[in-house]
């Protein structure tokens, strides 16, 4: 047995002993291998061997918390290329910005905690490249930049890093620099215009301020004004339907978080076309659907039950309707996610699952 | 058609084509044997023999204590050369005999009945009884016991356990595809003494030559027992998962199978339970696979209870260098060794060998709440919140949250991508639990 190996882990070893039991107790303190044994020799000298020690199970899947987070973020590629296609060299300048200040902010804490660097893991690269997605592409490198540092050190680091986080952290930057930048943060262009100045509204916006419905097309194939990575609805199911064929996003959160936008809005245009979208439109406007796929589903922050999903996405859907319609903002997808992610805990504790067998009174 | 199964559960990499080919072997008697006085859940046995005495193969030298105990016989003949503490398995001194062989196996056969059909349920019972035999698949639970049908609570059902979920193991495997007249034989006496009509095997859909064979087997005996294939996935062979699967009834929580009319048995069992019926041989040896990456010729050896696992390994040409782990049990629940003195006993089912330790290599994150232990749970309970209840000491909502039901099959941990200790946290959690319980009935 490599004898490094051995040492370098922390399971407890201990020698194997001589033939008998008696003597195994005695022998206490391990001796050093000789060079050179004959492997039979070995055996029937079995003090020269030593066993890892270690409860069961003894065997373990092919998975890591990496291999999650990178899949994650393959899974945003389609989106980010939609994004670079349409809105050119600033889209990319922007997501740079994002990624590198993230990683940055990570390191800098990381080295304040004292904390070994936990920049590989690749959540502060998702935060980064989640919060560039859901940016205008016209906004400035600076003010995202310090939408990055307050995702990753007041969204994700001050509750202690990586899984103790309440909030989505890429969505608390985008809140941050919502507040702070309120008219860059609602500025938008649309695809292929390049910096000249023109802004454009959203479809959400457009329907919201003058009634006009955008048609499905373009806001499936993602030409139309909005954030950088969530017009392009067709690239962003392929991402989402890829994490939830890994399993790496609960198919429950998407499912009733766009089931329940779809059923009050088309219930809400059933009543009055006039003044509310059809539901199509709804779910396939704005920021939906990136929405639905990859800040609702983050593992961290969405409930862990299976009732607890259910819950978690209509209560999320009722909040973007009522946002959507009843608020003074046309897009209310990211408050509805954080909200929800604040009651997470509750819905927690009070959705625990059956257990088999169990009969409850 | 769809294959029986449960909901959740995991699928670990079988590893069974090491040993699944080979023919059970006899392995040459053992010089020395330490046979344990505790073999089983229960109470200890209490010895009735005396150091330099000598005894037969299969004469008694523990007394069962108590009616949840179980007897012990000498799996040798020889002289009784010591009583006292020895290594086991788990790590602990327990009471063990150690018997030195003589040289022959002479034999001490129990009471045994020429026609069990004829016999009477109380007969055979104590059959069993006498030859001290528990549930050979791992929890050893002794039979008898569970074979005690009380006329409040009759039994409808009865499922034979051929699943095998655990990766490497292959010894029932080669005794329903060796024995399977012993297997089927020892499958209607329990039927007898249960008074049930319905019998059933389960066997994983990864062993179609031995689902072959016991379906044809039973026509050919004109039983009326059901083969069922089930879907290949850990904990299959779980008592509690296996009836769910194949007769879809819960067992309630905190209950056992009886309480939905349902008894479980191992194919070892079975056979164990024929022997001493027909041949009234007791419990002394039992079928081990020894097997692993880390062995030289994998075997599946008929072994005499109390035989050191050295002399098993070294009849199957030893260990190779790149050894590093030595199981007693599959890679899923079984016991690491640190000596190779420990000897077999009637629970333990295989030897297994490795030379990878992936626990060595694995990084371990904080919790992320994938979720991958919840939709693993066979159970279904929550092990991530379940864990970290335990280790923030909140025991009280551990309990709620249902800690004492973990049958700690070890599904989380094998699925968790942050590699997080969830099972041993749970059975610290567990261990609390019962501590503060039993605190709260004292007081």
């Amino acid at each position: 047995m490599e004898k490094t190996t051995a040492e370098k882990s922390t399971t407890e070893e201990k020698e194997a002993p001589e033939k008998t039991p008696e003597q195994a107790v005695e022998a206490e303190t391990p001796k050093p291998p000789k060079k050179k044994i004959d492997p039979r020799d070995k055996l029937y000298k079995p003090e020269h061997r030593l066993f890892v020690l270690n409860s069961s199970p003894h065997d373990f899947k092919n998975a890591s918390v990496p291999r999650i987070m990178w899949s994650v973020i393959a899974a945003l590629v389609p989106a980010t290329a939609m994004g670079i296609y349409y809105f050119g060299l600033p889209a990319v300048w922007l997501i740079l910005a994002c990624v590198l200040a993230s990683l940055a902010t990570e390191v800098v804490i990381n080295k304040i905690k004292g904390q070994k660097l936990s920049i590989n893991d690749g959540s502060a690269v998702i935060t980064g490249l989640l919060l560039a997605l859901t940016l205008p592409p016209t906004l400035s490198i600076t003010s995202a930049i310090l939408g990055s540092i307050f995702a990753i050190a007041i969204g994700k680091q001050v509750f202690g890093g990586l899984g103790y986080n309440i909030f989505n952290p890429a969505l608390i930057g985008r809140a941050f620099l919502q507040a702070s930048f309120p008219v860059a943060m609602t500025t938008w262009q649309l695809p292929f215009v390049g910096f000249d100045g023109i802004s454009a509204a959203t479809p959400l916006g457009q329907f919201k301020f003058e009634k006009i419905s955008t048609p499905l097309m373009p806001l499936l194939t993602g030409n139309s004004g909005g954030s950088l990575g969530e017009t392009c609805a067709i690239a962003i199911l392929i991402g989402g339907l890829y994490l939830l064929i890994k399993k790496f996003a609960d198919w429950r959160i998407p499912l009733s978080y766009l089931g329940s936008v779809f059923i009050l809005g088309g219930l809400l245009w059933l009543i009055d076309p006039a003044s509310y979208p059809d539901p199509v439109f709804l779910i396939f406007s704005g920021g939906l659907m990136l929405g639905a796929f990859f800040m609702a589903t983050d593992m961290v922050t969405s409930p862990i039950t299976p009732t607890g999903a259910w819950i978690f996405g209509i209560g999320a859907g009722i909040l973007v309707i009522v946002i959507r319609f009843f608020g003074g903002l046309p897009e209310g997808v990211m408050y509805s996610i954080l909200l929800m992610n604040a009651v997470t805990p509750l819905i927690n504790r009070y959705t625990r699952p059956k257990f088999l067998g169990e009969v409850r009174k | 058609m769809g294959l029986f199964t449960f909901k959740h559960g995991v699928h670990p990499e079988e590893h069974k084509t090491f040993s699944c080919e080979r023919a059970i072997e006899d392995l040459p008697l053992p010089d020395d044997v330490y046979i344990p006085l505790q073999q089983h859940i229960g109470r200890p046995c209490s010895p009735t023999v005396q150091k330099k005495d000598e005894v037969k193969t299969g004469q008694l030298i523990g007394k069962a204590e108590g009616f949840v105990s179980s007897p012990v016989h000498s799996s040798v003949t020889g002289t009784v050369k010591a009583i006292g503490p020895f290594l086991n398995s788990m790590g602990v001194r327990v009471p063990m005999i150690h018997i030195q062989r003589s040289g022959d196996d002479d034999w001490e056969f129990l009471e045994k009945v020429a026609d069990w059909q004829q016999s009477t349920t109380e007969e055979l019972e104590k059959l069993v009884l006498n030859a001290g035999i528990v549930g050979m698949g791992g929890a050893a639970f002794p039979s008898h016991v569970k074979l005690k049908v009380s006329p409040e609570k009759p039994m409808d059902a009865f499922i034979l356990n051929g699943c095998e979920c655990e990766p490497y193991l292959t010894c029932d495997h080669r005794m329903m595809l060796e024995r399977t007249d012993k297997v089927l034989e020892g499958m209607a006496i329990i039927m007898k003494i249960l008074k049930v009509k319905q019998g059933f095997i389960g066997v994983e859909n990864n062993k179609p030559d031995a689902i072959a064979i016991l379906k044809e087997r039973v026509q050919a005996n004109g039983y009326d027992f059901k083969v069922t294939p089930l879907k290949v996935k850990y904990p299959q062979g779980a008592e509690k998962m296996l009836i769910k699967a194949i007769l879809k009834r819960s067992v309630p929580a905190g209950g056992l199978p009886g309480d939905v009319g349902v008894i479980v048995h191992n194919v070892g069992t079975a056979v164990a339970v024929m022997e001493a019926v027909t041949e009234g041989k007791p419990l002394v040896s039992r079928v081990v696979a020894v097997t692993g990456d880390g062995l030289q010729t994998p075997k599946n050896l008929q072994v005499r209870i109390g035989t050191t696992i050295n002399h098993a390994i070294s009849h199957c040409g030893g260990l190779k260098d790149s050894v590093a782990q030595i199981l007693m049990g599959g890679p899923m629940m079984g016991f690491s060794q640190f000596s190779l003195s420990v000897p077999v006993v009637k629970a333990t089912s295989g030897i297994v060998c490795t030379s990878h330790v992936k626990e060595l290599k694995l990084k371990t994150y904080p919790c992320i709440r994938c979720n991958s232990c919840v939709t693993a749970c066979p159970v279904f309970l929550l092990p991530n919140r379940l864990s970290r209840l335990a280790e923030m000491e909140v025991f009280d909502e551990a309990e709620d949250f249902g800690i004492l039901n973990c049958i700690e099959c070890g599904s989380c941990v094998f699925v968790c991508p942050s590699h997080i200790p969830i099972l041993q946290w749970l059975r610290i959690g567990k261990y609390r639990v019962n501590e503060l319980k039993r605190k709260a009935a004292v007081s």
